[in-house]
């Protein structure tokens, strides 16, 4: 018989209480990410050389320094050189620059699959570089890179749990404390897991949602 | 002294340690239509290209209405292309967007128009191709031939004042060349100024104010159709053009 009162009167308020966290970090890292890595893969793509390799150095070190050792830096090794951040703010600063690393590497590959004529005809009717990056190539690129992108939204609310390591406390962060206090480890953590299989579920709803919503006959991935 | 629509002299460029075009230079008047002819690799693709400049010339000079280009100007380039409709071999309509919205983002986006103005002229120009009842339509659900007059008409809603065609029906089933080359024709009588490359000979023995014929990057023949084609001149331009008959009737 388990224990009705343990989740009802414990457990869920402090998980409830750090979801909303959760989804105050994920939110807008996703929204920030998605479009610092459209901006930072047409920078990548179409920018002048030096911010290219700029670009591409940015991305290459955000990819290849592990998300936990990130966090920790901005966390606990910046306070060194004067910079301070709160929790919350360390947590997002980190996974939008993460993030926006992987988006623009998606996006960039996206850029790079829009056929060349496109930038032709939109050159050739008058439209600056600018102007036929922004109005044709990244609405084609964006729908290609969809399903990519979307992926790393997937990943994201998932090593949104990484926050706690950086004492935001987000659902995990509340979740290893109820843990720790009651060391009722088997039923805190399948719960702590079953959120996190339902935001995933529904953020990989809304995906499709979003990939039907801008679909278009004969183009992309969709 | 520059009367003259749009006039190129001495325009050369070489792409990859190859010389592909070596001082072209030709000009129209107002209600031209200037056919480019040649075999495949003549440079007539890259010679269209450098006039709007899509491919910027190395050495050259471009004048329109008696103004130079300054090709270094941005600002001044983009203008100039806005007036220089371009039709491609493989059509280049925006894939992502409705025919309709196709004719209508450069001019919203281009030359300032609002959404409903946009609209409104947009479905003007696709009446004028004969594809109104298609402006809802994507790329990828119209034919070949009318994608190319969804092109047509894109670039006529910008009001050109010379139109450049890039062999417009070559990328068109046979039975779908008639549709495109007879907008084209309508556009000639209507007084259109046109620079074209083709394949089509009789188009061009029909309706081209001249010829030129291109060969290995430089323009090495030009006069009217009825001189250049006349029986038993020995033109490089006929010959060329009497083995595609050739070639057709054995295909």
């Amino acid at each position: 018989m388990p224990d009705i009162a343990f989740f009802t009167q414990t457990l869920l308020p402090a998980l409830n209480r750090g979801l909303l966290v959760s989804l105050s970090l994920i939110i807008p890292a996703g929204v920030l990410g998605f479009l610092g890595g459209v901006a930072l893969g047409c920078l990548r793509a179409f920018g002048p050389p030096p911010l290219q390799r700029l670009g591409d150095a940015y991305t290459a070190l955000l990819r290849g320094v592990p998300l936990v050792v990130q966090l920790l830096m901005i966390y606990y090794a910046l306070p060194g050189l004067g910079i301070y951040f709160e929790p919350y703010g360390a947590a997002l600063t980190g996974f939008v620059l993460c993030t926006a690393a992987y988006q623009s590497e998606y996006v960039r590959g996206a850029i790079q699959s829009i056929r060349k004529g496109q930038m032709q005809a939109a050159l050739a009717l008058g439209f600056s570089k600018r102007g036929a990056v922004i109005w044709i190539i990244v609405p084609q690129a964006a729908r290609r890179a969809l399903p990519g992108c979307g992926n790393e939204i997937i990943y994201l609310i998932k090593y949104s749990s990484l926050a706690y390591l950086v004492t935001c406390m987000e659902l995990m962060g509340e979740g290893k404390v109820v843990a720790s206090d009651t060391f009722r480890f088997t039923e805190v953590f399948l719960t702590v897991g079953a959120y996190y299989l339902v935001m995933v579920t529904l953020a990989g709803w809304m995906l499709r949602c979003l990939e039907r919503r801008f679909y278009v006959p004969g183009f992309g991935a969709a | 002294m520059m009367a003259d629509l749009l006039r190129v002299e001495g325009i050369g460029k070489t792409l990859g340690g190859r010389r592909i075009l070596n001082d072209c230079a030709l000009s129209v008047n107002r209600g031209d239509l200037k056919v480019l002819i040649g075999p495949s690799g003549a440079g007539k693709s890259t010679l269209l290209q450098c006039i709007n400049c899509l491919i910027p010339p190395d050495e050259g000079e471009i004048w329109l209405d008696g103004e130079r280009l300054d090709r270094t100007n941005s600002a001044e380039l983009c203008a100039f292309r806005a007036h220089v409709g371009m039709i491609f071999q493989d059509f280049n309509l925006f894939d992502h967007l409705p025919a309709g919205e196709n004719v209508a983002i450069a001019l919203r986006r281009v030359r300032g128009f609002s959404r409903a103005q946009a609209r409104e002229r947009a479905l003007t120009e696709l009446a004028r191709v004969g594809l109104v009842d298609r402006a809802h339509l994507y790329p990828a659900q119209l034919s070949g031939g009318q994608r190319q007059r969804v092109a047509i008409a894109r670039a006529l809603a910008m009001d050109p004042r010379v139109i450049l065609l890039d062999e417009p029906t070559s990328a068109l089933d046979p039975e779908l060349v008639g549709e495109v080359l007879s907008v084209i024709q309508e556009l000639a009588r209507g007084g259109m100024t046109m620079i074209m490359a083709t394949h089509q000979v009789e188009f061009a023995r029909v309706l081209a104010t001249e010829i030129l014929f291109m060969e290995h990057g430089v323009i090495i023949e030009r006069g009217a159709p009825e001189a250049l084609l006349a029986e038993g001149r020995a033109s490089r331009t006929r010959d060329f053009c009497a083995r595609l008959a050739e070639f057709r009737i054995n295909d």
